[in-house]
C-alpha cells in the first residue's frame, strides 16, 4: 500500500519568469516527458517537477509507516499461528516499502531526517485511511482486500511514472502487494465460507465501515483535485481519481457477491449505457475532516509513530556510535 | 529527535539474484555501517528469496559520470555502426558465421 491522491496541498503559483538558460532546459525537459522517456535523479527537473515528487512520495513513504500501526494492532490476537505469520510478513513488507519509498524521495536531495520530521511534526500528510480504527478481526481482512486493493489501483499506473526512481520503487511495491490483498480476500472468504453467524456479521460489518473511505483513498473529484493536470502532465499520475475509483468499485463489486457480503450503498448499480457501475455520493465533508487531522485516530497514530522513533533513538545513536569505534580502531591498528 | 549529523550513511545495494548472474543494483538504505548495512539489505531486498549474494557500498564513495557530459561521452559510438556484426553483409553460404 498505499498511496492515496496525495494532491491535497495547496496550489503553489509557478514562477513565472525564468532565464533564457532555464526556459530551453525545461523545453528540453518537457520533450523527454512527451517522449515517453524517464527522467533519473542526476538530470536536470524543474524545482516544481522535484518538489510535486517529494511530496508526493513522501507521502506515499508516510503512508506505508503509519500504515503499520492499524494492522500492529491484531498481531497478538490473530486467530492462528498461520494468520499471525502472514500479518508479520505483510507489515514487513509495508517496513519495507516504506523505505524504497524514502530512498527514492532521497534522490531529490531531500534527508530522511527531514522527511521524518515533517512527518512527525504533523507538517506532512498520509493516507486517511489510517486514521480509521481496527475494530475487530474482520477489519484486518478488510483491509488486505479492500484498502490494499484500492492502493494497488493506485499504484500500477505509478510504475510507468516519469520519475525513473519512483517507478522503480514502485514495480517493486506492486509486485509484493498482490499477495496483501489475496490473503485479506482469502481470511475473509474463511469467515464467511467455514465461520459462524456472528463471524458473517463481523465481516459484514467491517465492510459497512471500510467501504466509503477505501473509496476515498483515489482522492478528490477530478474537477476539485488541485495538483491532476500538471502532475498528468509531467507523467506523474497517469490515470485520473474518478475513472481509478470508477475501475475499483467495477472490480470489488463482483468480488463482493463471490464474497457473500453487500456493499452499503444503496444507489449502486450497474449502468448498461456506461458500462460501469453508479455509487452514491462520497461524502466529501468527512474526507477533508480525516485529512485535516480530525478523524477517528489522527493524534494516536502520529503519537505512535513519533514514540516508536523516539524510543528508537538510543538504538540508532548506539549504532553509529558503535560504528565510529570499530572505524577508529581498524585505523589505529 | 536526531539531527542530521546522526543520520546513518546511505549505502547502495547490488543482489546477485542466483549464481552465474551479476550482482545487479536494486536499491539504498541507511546504516551506521557496512556490516549492518549487509543485514538491513538482507531485511529490505531479500525477504522473498530475491538474492543468493549482497554487496553494499557506501553511495559516497561512486563515482559517477555526468549526465550533462552523456552526448560527449556516449555519442561517438553511434557512427561505428561496423562494430556490429550486422554491418558486414556475407554470401549467404557463410552467412551464419
Amino acid at each position: 500500500m498505499y498511496t492515496q491522491a496525495m494532491d491535497t496541498a495547496p496550489k503553489e503559483e509557478r514562477k513565472a519568469v525564468r532565464s533564457a538558460e532555464e526556459a530551453l532546459l525545461e523545453a528540453r525537459f518537457e520533450a523527454r516527458i512527451d517522449d515517453g522517456g524517464f527522467i533519473e535523479a542526476k538530470d536536470w527537473m524543474p524545482q516544481h517537477y522535484r518538489k510535486t515528487l517529494v511530496r508526493q512520495i513522501s507521502q506515499h513513504a508516510h503512508s506505508e509507516f503509519v500504515g503499520m500501526l492499524p494492522e500492529g494492532n491484531w498481531t497478538t490476537r490473530a486467530p492462528t499461528l498461520k494468520r499471525k505469520a502472514i500479518l508479520l510478513a505483510k507489515i514487513q513488507d509495508e517496513a519495507g516499502h516504506g523505505l524504497y519509498l524514502y530512498a527514492a524521495a532521497e534522490t531529490l536531495g531531500t534527508s530522511r531526517d527531514q522527511l521524518l520530521d515533517a512527518l512527525h511534526t504533523g507538517k506532512a500528510k498520509y493516507s486517511s485511511i489510517f486514521n480509521y480504527p481496527t475494530l475487530s478481526w474482520a477489519d484486518i481482512g478488510v483491509i488486505g482486500w479492500l484498502v490494499d486493493g484500492a492502493a494497488i489501483m493506485n499504484q500500477v499506473p505509478l510504475t510507468r511514472c516519469s520519475y525513473a526512481p519512483y517507478a522503480r520503487a514502485m514495480v517493486r511495491i506492486c509486485r509484493e502487494e498482490s499477495f496483501h490483498q489475496r490473503q485479506g480476500f482469502d481470511a475473509l472468504m474463511v469467515m464467511m465460507k467455514d465461520g459462524t453467524e456472528a463471524q458473517r456479521d463481523m465481516v459484514q460489518e467491517a465492510v459497512n465501515r471500510w467501504w466509503w473511505p477505501s473509496l476515498m483513498m483515489f482522492g478528490p473529484p477530478d474537477g476539485e483535485s488541485v495538483h491532476g493536470a500538471q502532475s498528468a502532465r509531467w507523467g506523474i499520475k497517469r490515470i485520473s481519481n474518478d475513472d481509478l475509483r470508477q475501475k475499483f468499485v467495477d472490480a470489488t463489486v463482483e468480488q463482493a457477491k463471490v464474497l457473500g457480503v453487500s456493499v452499503p450503498d444503496p444507489l449502486l448499480q450497474w449502468n448498461e449505457v456506461r458500462g460501469h457501475h453508479d455509487f452514491g455520493p462520497i461524502d466529501w465533508d468527512e474526507f477533508w475532516r480525516v485529512v485535516g487531522g480530525h478523524g477517528p485516530c489522527n493524534q494516536e497514530r502520529l503519537a505512535a509513530r513519533v514514540k516508536a522513533w523516539d524510543d528508537g533513538a538510543w538504538v540508532r545513536d548506539a549504532a553509529l556510535e558503535h560504528a565510529r569505534k570499530q572505524a577508529t580502531k581498524e585505523q589505529a591498528a | 529527535m536526531s539531527t542530521v549529523q546522526n543520520e546513518w550513511p546511505l549505502f547502495e545495494v547490488f543482489v546477485r539474484a542466483k549464481a552465474g548472474l551479476d550482482h545487479k543494483h536494486c536499491g539504498s538504505l541507511h546504516a551506521p555501517d557496512a556490516k549492518m548495512a549487509v543485514q538491513l539489505a538482507r531485511e529490505v531486498y531479500t525477504r522473498r528469496q530475491e538474492g543468493t549474494s549482497v554487496w553494499v557500498v557506501r553511495s559516497s564513495d561512486i563515482t559517477a559520470s555526468d549526465p550533462g557530459d552523456k552526448d560527449m561521452l556516449f555519442d561517438p559510438a553511434e557512427d561505428k555502426v561496423y562494430r556490429h556484426p550486422s554491418f558486414y553483409e556475407l554470401p549467404d553460404a557463410v552467412n551464419h558465421m
